[in-house]
Parts: C-alpha cells; sequence; structure tokens
C-alpha cells in the first residue's frame, strides 16, 4: 500500500482538553460536586475467604449524621441468569456479589455494606461500628496451589478450575521428536495492579422521578449503565451515566464497583451521594491482573525453524470467574509460524479480588515464557536473536492454533526496524563499578486488538466549524486522535472540530475505552460520520447550483468552474434546508493486531542484584499513526509498566491472604528517577480493514518488556531467572545460586 | 468536634474557612473551597498528585493539616497561569504531549514550578531527582523530562529578552 497523502493524519496538533487539565479546571470523578450531597464509606472484609455470619448495621444507621445504610439484601434479588454487559459473560450473581458480598467473602477486601452520611467523617466512623461476623475459611492463593487436590473450593463443586481452553493444530507431540534443539521452561509470574493514580469514584442520584443518575471515571460510561440497571432491574433507559474525567485505566476502570452501591444508598436516602476508593481499597478491592504459572516449550530444528511449541497457562482468575488466561492463550505463540501446537490454558479461582484486565491483558505473562524460552533456543543456537524471530514470524497467511489465519500484520516490520535500529548495534559501554554487569534483551510480542461498536455524531456550524459528539471516555488523547480523522475527510483543521465526550442518553451505544479500540472503531465511526457530513453538504451545493455533480476534494466543493469552501458552504446551510448533522455507528470486525519489540540495556549490580535500565528502545506497528506523539506516549507507558512489572510490582500476600505492601510507597511503580528515555520507533503497516489504517497502539507495548529485561539480565550475568517480578532479592538470590 | 477558624494566602487572594481538626489541606481546597485542581491519588504522600506551595516550599497537602496553613501562603495549579497566558511549563506540558490521562499533572506543574524557580536549567539528571516523588502511571515520563526541559529554556530566553 503506498502512502496516501493527509493534511490532519500524521500531525501533531495540541489536544482539545490540554488546557483544563493543565490548570486543574478538568473534572474527575472525585471532583464532582452537587447541592445536598451525601459522602459514603465501605465495609471491606479482613478475611480472605469467610463465612459471613452477621452483619449488623444497627449501630451505624444510629449514628449522628448517616442518612443511610445498604448490605447485599438491599439489591432486588432477581433470578441469576448470565449476561455480557461488556465485560464477557458471566453470571448477574458474581457481578452483584463483587459488588456487596453475600454470604460469604472471597477475598481481603471484597465490599461488606456501605453508609451514606452528611459528612466524609461522620460516613467513616459509622462504617467502623458495622459489625461483621466472620467464620473464616482456609484460603488459596496461587493457581498452583488452587488446582491441587484439596484445595479450598470458593464457589463449592469440585474445583477452582472454571475454563479450560484448549487449542491445538499439528501434532506437537510427534514433531517434537524432529527436533534439533528442544527447550523446556516453568515460569511464574505475581499478581500486579493497573495502577491507575486515580482511585475508583462515582457519585449517584436516584431522582424523585425513579431516573438514576451516575457520574463516573469509568472506561465503558454504557458498561456502568447497563451493569447498574442490571444489578438494580430497571429499564436500560433508566440509567444514565454522564462519565467525567478518568485518571488512568488500564483496564482496571472496565469493571463496575462503586456505582450500584452508591445507587442503592441514593434510592435509600433520596440524595445524590458520593463513594471515593482509598488507595488501600483500589489495591485490595479492585483488579489486580493475574499472576500465573505457565510451562512451555519450543523445538527447533538445526537452521531455528520452529517446528513444534506447548504451552499450559494456569492463570488467577481472582474471586470469579472470567480471567485473562484466554487472552493469554490467543496469543502465546501469535508472533511465530509453527505448524505443531497444544495450548492449554486455565482459569482459576484464588481468593484475590477478581482479576481485571490490564493491557493485552494475559499477554505479557505468555510473552514472558515464550520469549525467555526463544532466546535460550538462540543461545543454544548460537544465532542472533533477532534473525532467529525474523525466521520464525507470523506473517499474512499464518495461522494460529485458535483459529484465525493473518491478514496483513507487521511483526516482520518491526523485527526488521529493531535489527536496524542504532541501538541494536551499539556498544554496551563499560560497567559503571567493578561489580556491575551489562546485557542486552530483545523480546517480541502480539495482541490482537479489538472492535466493538461505536457511534458518533458531527454538527455542523454556519461558520464552518463543527462539533463532535462520541461515547469513548478520553483517557490518552483520543478526543483529538477522532476529531483528527473527522477532520481529514472534512477537509477543516482539526482545531475547527470541537470534540465532546457525552452521557449516555446522548449518544448511541459505544463500547469500552480498551482493547486498542479507541482511536481505530470510534476514529472510524467519525471517519463515517464526516463522510455523511459531506454527502449531505454536496447535495446542499447540488441545490445550490442547480446540478447533480458535485466534487469535494481538499476542503473544496466544485461542480465543473463553481467552487465552494466548507465553511462557505456551510454558511448556506439555512437556505439550503436546515442544519447539517451526520452521524455514524459501528461494530467493526477488523481489528488488526499489533506487533510491537524492545530492545533493552540493562546494568546488574551483582553485590545488591538490583536491575538498572540503561537504555530502552520500543518499536511498535501502529498501522497508521494518526497523532504521532500519542501513539509514542502509549509505547512509553506501556513499556514502563512493563519495566515495573519486570523488576518490582507484585502482590505481597502474607498466608492468611491479606496483602502486605498495600500503598504507592511498598507496591513500588517505576518512578521518574527509575528510567531512562525511552527511545520510540513506529512501524506503519496500515491495516486494510481501517478507512486510514489504524490499528490501535494502546497494549501490544507491554507484551514484550518483562521478556526482553529478562533476557537482559541473562545476557549481563548468565543465569536466567523465571519469576517476575525480578526484584533485588531474586537476582542476587540467582546469582548466588549460581556461584 | 468543633471546627478552627483558618485563614490564609490562597493563589495570591485572601480566604477564610472552617477546617474540621482532622481534615487535611488538601480536603479543604478540594472539599471547603471547592479547588479541586489538586489531586487525591494515595492521601499518604507517596503519588505527588497533591502538590502544592506552602510558603514557598513543595509539599503534598494530604500530609499537611488545613489548621496548619493558619497565617500562610499556599499556592495550586489553579495559580499558575497569569490571567489568560498559561505558564510555559503548561504550555509545554500541551506542546510535548506530557500528559494522557491528566490526573498526575497539577502534581508534576506544581513541583516542576518549583524546581525552576530555584534552578533555571537543570540536567535531566537534576529533573528525574527532583520529580522523583511524583507518580505518573501513563507516559513513561519521558515527555514529562522534554517538556521540563523545554518549558525551562523558555523561561529562561524569556528573562533574556527582558
Amino acid at each position: 500500500m503506498s502512502t496516501p497523502s493527509y493534511n490532519v493524519i500524521g500531525t501533531r496538533p495540541p489536544r482539545h482538553d490540554g488546557a483544563d487539565k493543565v490548570t486543574g479546571r478538568a473534572i474527575y470523578a472525585a471532583d464532582f460536586q452537587m447541592n445536598g450531597l451525601l459522602h459514603g464509606a465501605m465495609v471491606r472484609s479482613t478475611h480472605a475467604h469467610a463465612i459471613l455470619k452477621r452483619v449488623d448495621t444497627t449501630k451505624a444507621a444510629a449514628f449522628p449524621g448517616v442518612v443511610a445504610v445498604v448490605t447485599a439484601d438491599d439489591f432486588p434479588q432477581t433470578p441469576d441468569r448470565i449476561v455480557d454487559l461488556g465485560e464477557g459473560e458471566t453470571p448477574v450473581s458474581h457481578l452483584r456479589g463483587n459488588v456487596l458480598a453475600k454470604g460469604k467473602v472471597l477475598y481481603q477486601g471484597h465490599a461488606i455494606a456501605a453508609v451514606a452520611a452528611t459528612s466524609l467523617q461522620a460516613a467513616e466512623q459509622a462504617a467502623k461500628l458495622i459489625e461483621v461476623e466472620y467464620e473464616p475459611l482456609p484460603c488459596v492463593l496461587t493457581a498452583v496451589e488452587a488446582m491441587a487436590d484439596g484445595a479450598p473450593l470458593l464457589h463449592g463443586g469440585d474445583t477452582n478450575v472454571t475454563a479450560h481452553v484448549h487449542h491445538a493444530m499439528g501434532d506437537s507431540d510427534a514433531a517434537f521428536a524432529g527436533a534439533a534443539v528442544l527447550i523446556e521452561r516453568e515460569f511464574t509470574t505475581a499478581t500486579v495492579h493497573q495502577g491507575y493514580i486515580e482511585p475508583h469514584a462515582a457519585t449517584v442520584l436516584w431522582n424523585n422521578d425513579g431516573r438514576v443518575n451516575v457520574w463516573c471515571s469509568t472506561q465503558g460510561s454504557f458498561v456502568v449503565r447497563d451493569v447498574v440497571s442490571c444489578l438494580l432491574d430497571l429499564p436500560v433507559s433508566q440509567v444514565r451515566v454522564t462519565p467525567t474525567e478518568i485518571g488512568g485505566g488500564f483496564g482496571g476502570k472496565i469493571p463496575v464497583y462503586l456505582e450500584p452501591v452508591a445507587a442503592l444508598l441514593s434510592k435509600k436516602s433520596g440524595r445524590p451521594v458520593k463513594l471515593v476508593m482509598s488507595r488501600r481499597d483500589v489495591f485490595e478491592g479492585s483488579g489486580p491482573t493475574p499472576g500465573s504459572m505457565m510451562r512451555v516449550k519450543i523445538g527447533a530444528d538445526a537452521d531455528g525453524k520452529f517446528i513444534a511449541a506447548q504451552a499450559f497457562l494456569a492463570y488467577e482468575a481472582g474471586a470469579y470467574a472470567g480471567g485473562m488466561v484466554g487472552a493469554g492463550a490467543m496469543c502465546v505463540f501469535a508472533a511465530y509460524d509453527i505448524a505443531n501446537q497444544t495450548i492449554d490454558g486455565y482459569d482459576v479461582l484464588v481468593n484475590k479480588p477478581s482479576t481485571a484486565a490490564y493491557r493485552a491483558p494475559g499477554a505479557p505473562n505468555a510473552a514472558f515464557a515464550t520469549e525467555s524460552v526463544v532466546d535460550e533456543i538462540a543461545r543454544e543456537l548460537k544465532m542472533d536473536p533477532l534473525e532467529l524471530r525474523l525466521r520464525n514470524a507470523s506473517r499474512e497467511g499464518t495461522r494460529r492454533a485458535d483459529g484465525p489465519k493473518f491478514r496483513r500484520v507487521g511483526c516482520v516490520e518491526v523485527i526488521e526496524a529493531m535489527q536496524a535500529h542504532p541501538h541494536y548495534s551499539a556498544p554496551l559501554g563499560e560497567p559503571s563499578h567493578a561489580e556491575a554487569k551489562r546485557g542486552r534483551g530483545v523480546a517480541i510480542g502480539y495482541w490482537f486488538n479489538i472492535g466493538l461498536p461505536s457511534s458518533c455524531v458531527i454538527s455542523v456550524n454556519a461558520d464552518g466549524t463543527a462539533n463532535l459528539i462520541e461515547g469513548s471516555t478520553d483517557i490518552g488523547g483520543t478526543r483529538t486522535s477522532i476529531a483528527m480523522q473527522a477532520a481529514e475527510v472534512m477537509g477543516i483543521p482539526v482545531d475547527q472540530i470541537q470534540p465532546t465526550v457525552v452521557d449516555t442518553d446522548t449518544i448511541g451505544y459505544t463500547g469500552v475505552t480498551g482493547g486498542s479500540r479507541t482511536t481505530y472503531a470510534t476514529g472510524w465511526a467519525a471517519h463515517d460520520a464526516a463522510q455523511d457530513v459531506i454527502r449531505q453538504m454536496k447535495l446542499r451545493a447540488a441545490k445550490l447550483w442547480q446540478t447533480e455533480a458535485v466534487d469535494f476534494a481538499d476542503g473544496v466543493f466544485r461542480a465543473g468552474e463553481r467552487a465552494m469552501t466548507f465553511a462557505e458552504l456551510a454558511g448556506k446551510m439555512s437556505e439550503t434546508g436546515g442544519p447539517v448533522v451526520g452521524q455514524a455507528s459501528v461494530n467493526p470486525r477488523g481489528a488488526g493486531g499489533s506487533f510491537a519489540g524492545v530492545i533493552v540495556d540493562v546494568e546488574v549490580d551483582t553485590g545488591t542484584g538490583k536491575t538498572t535500565v540503561l537504555r530502552f528502545t520500543a518499536v511498535q506497528d501502529a498501522g497508521r499513526a494518526i497523532h504521532p506523539s500519542y501513539v509514542e506516549g502509549q509505547m512509553q507507558g506501556g513499556s514502563v509498566q512493563g519495566i515495573g512489572w519486570a523488576l518490582n510490582e507484585e502482590y505481597w500476600m502474607n498466608p492468611e491472604g491479606r496483602m502486605m505492601n498495600a500503598s504507592l510507597l511498598d507496591y513500588r511503580m517505576p518512578t521518574i528517577l527509575d528510567v531512562p528515555m525511552i527511545d520510540t520507533q513506529i512501524v506503519e503497516v496500515p491495516n486494510p480493514a481501517h478507512p486510514f489504517g489504524v490499528r490501535g497502539v494502546g497494549e501490544a507495548n507491554i507484551v514484550s518488556p518483562p521478556a526482553g529485561i529478562a533476557n537482559a539480565i541473562r545476557d549481563a550475568i548468565g543465569v536466567r531467572l523465571y519469576h517476575l517480578p525480578m526484584n533485588p532479592p531474586a537476582v542476587a538470590a540467582a546469582i548466588g545460586g549460581q556461584k | 468536634m468543633k471546627k478552627t477558624y483558618v485563614s490564609m494566602e490562597l493563589n495570591g487572594e485572601p480566604v477564610e474557612f472552617l477546617a474540621e481538626p482532622s481534615q487535611t489541606l488538601l480536603e479543604c481546597l478540594r472539599d471547603t473551597l471547592h479547588l479541586t485542581g489538586t489531586k487525591e491519588g494515595c492521601g499518604d504522600g507517596n503519588c505527588g498528585s497533591c502538590c502544592v506551595m506552602l510558603d514557598g516550599t513543595l509539599v503534598t497537602s494530604c500530609l499537611v493539616l488545613g489548621v496548619e496553613a493558619e497565617g500562610r501562603t499556599v499556592k495550586t495549579v489553579e495559580g499558575m497561569a497569569t490571567g489568560a497566558k498559561l505558564h510555559p511549563l503548561q504550555k509545554a506540558f500541551i506542546d510535548h504531549a506530557a500528559l494522557q490521562c491528566g490526573i498526575c499533572t497539577p502534581g508534576f506543574l506544581v513541583a516542576a514550578k518549583a524546581l525552576l524557580d530555584q534552578e533555571p536549567d537543570p540536567s535531566e539528571e537534576r529533573i528525574r531527582l527532583w520529580l522523583a516523588n511524583n507518580l505518573c502511571r501513563c507516559t513513561g515520563y519521558d515527555k514529562i523530562v522534554r517538556a521540563v526541559q523545554a518549558a525551562a529554556k523558555e523561561i529562561r530566553e524569556e528573562k533574556q529578552a527582558q
């Protein structure tokens, strides 16, 4: 595909919400204020697994200032059924049970009851007066323990395994016999959190007309609407969700936690109620993403061609079924063309919060295993690790074990860009002290991206500007990347389009801001809505000029000798039939997966075991970079989250299932001092299934960093680590074990 | 418990309010004075989202009591722009795409301004050391460092031109 010439796409305009966000004027969920607002506080389980024998709210209800107290009993007890409200298929009882526990608590931090009072202080004091009597049960905290015979069972039955995913093609067992190199290793990763800086927050007003109004921080306002209406047994039209600005999500703000509880409190009190999580609540009551145990086996012939591969993936689901192992199983070998594959994935209940998506959920775990094994094969064969990857890279037509054949993808182009990058041939430099060792690692990764429905409406103003409304909450500049696609079609500068994210009453259904889909799918809706505008305006020009054939190019309408700019014609809307409003809804099926890779240099202090990232280069296929700065920003952000996952982050649980590091001091996310500049190289292999070639860039960038860092550490110290995080004690122990 | 009367200077203007003895300065700013630009990310001084200047010193306002502000001067992100003109740091954060979700941005801006007010030409290492108390989960920090460097340069050039 030749590169078309664009006026707006590929430029770097300032974001439309920039001024609001640098002046402190942007309203996030916790900033929302309302007359008569009550403040809520929650009671959360102090046990990881226990029967709830008694929940007594009498004293709390009598506390001065308290207006309402609710427990799970306040939900309408509708019959259980399976629903898919944007978080995947799940029983209503699980959604309801995760919001407020009934009968049993399944993790420490599980919400049990809530109080609304005239001040936050009163609500918090009253919440402490709620008496909860527990009958503690043994807890189980890892997938491996939870799969063992005799493990405590979270939901009864005879197993904690809620799903077994199996993909196979060819005959991997037989094909391994022909392998010149065969590597099989076992890996584990700790539970990690998405780590968004804004805690969950929601305000709900159950109005006197029976309508439920929600203002909250969410990745999917329609998911919130549908979950609230489902749990409260209301028609969908009775719930209006207005998304506020959102302070990060990374997948963790797709699940609905607070809104149904605030709704119950508002119904009881007749007043608006605000609930805000503390940072401890965020760690203990939201997210995280699964810890995992994986076995990966890959066989290659003497030329380095992979001939067979097997994977066993056991991922924590957390307290309820529906974890991330399915996606892990789709991605584990997706980067490679391997004829014989067997993949088994297990979704396993453990006494931790119900796991949530986190940026390419499930894929970084799997890539840590696969890319470590690939690195070992390269070492065995004494082959350049990128050359080995290139030899086996997925291409158009490569079939994945889970079924799909790749359309045009950029795996080869990403690897070639890594090979050609100056970083790959730069010297590592001398270690900074006698006990330091340096190494370089590479890894690649894949994320499939998703489509889902999106809607967009564009109203043309008489001065030639336009207002665009859409339903995708904007976490990273998507107002602008969406408006840019409309501006390209309409032939006007993007600062002439004012994009606004609106509530669920005002726009058609729009799926979550997740799956790297917003610039792809909502951008597509904007493209189509802009085309609708142009189609209508051509008719207006035809009417004015009394002709049929009107052309539009570069912002100018033409018919023969006559010409009018977009703005000139916009000024004649009244006389040609009234306002022009373009609209479109899409449900695209052609999400183009994104490949990405990293080159990482590290220095390991062999005395302390501390790893310092010296240089980091991220390469990713964006399909088409609409706003290159925001693409780079996604790559840099995903890279640094990957660095944290690799080197420090973990839920540190005691045997009773209490998280011992539920603060931002002890759950150690990377600071600005921990990381170098993150070099980026955008590769553009346009997605043939998008009008501008967009693939979506939010996620693939976190897949390969943990593996790349593991491979760099192996290069530095000569010993491989098989567990994340590779924190200083773990690295020191690995060095010690070698001595 | 009875509330305490507090008067202080906020972004150049005198303000008066009543604070509960346990209320933090952050809560007073947000809930009582309705200046919600200062954010709460953790409540225990570890994320930097609530950075404000207290008598010219950079503090995390979740670790300062409201009553401690009596008679003192507080500056928040809302006081950074001069009328319609953004502070060079604010403009640089937009121009260099140094924010994604924007929740940490007010804290970074206040902290970075505190640095540039003292040191007009800090090295990359110095910028990273100074901002190490401010967590950002979106950007990977690269563009934040570049925005601070660009703003520092612009401020130096503005001063030279004067």
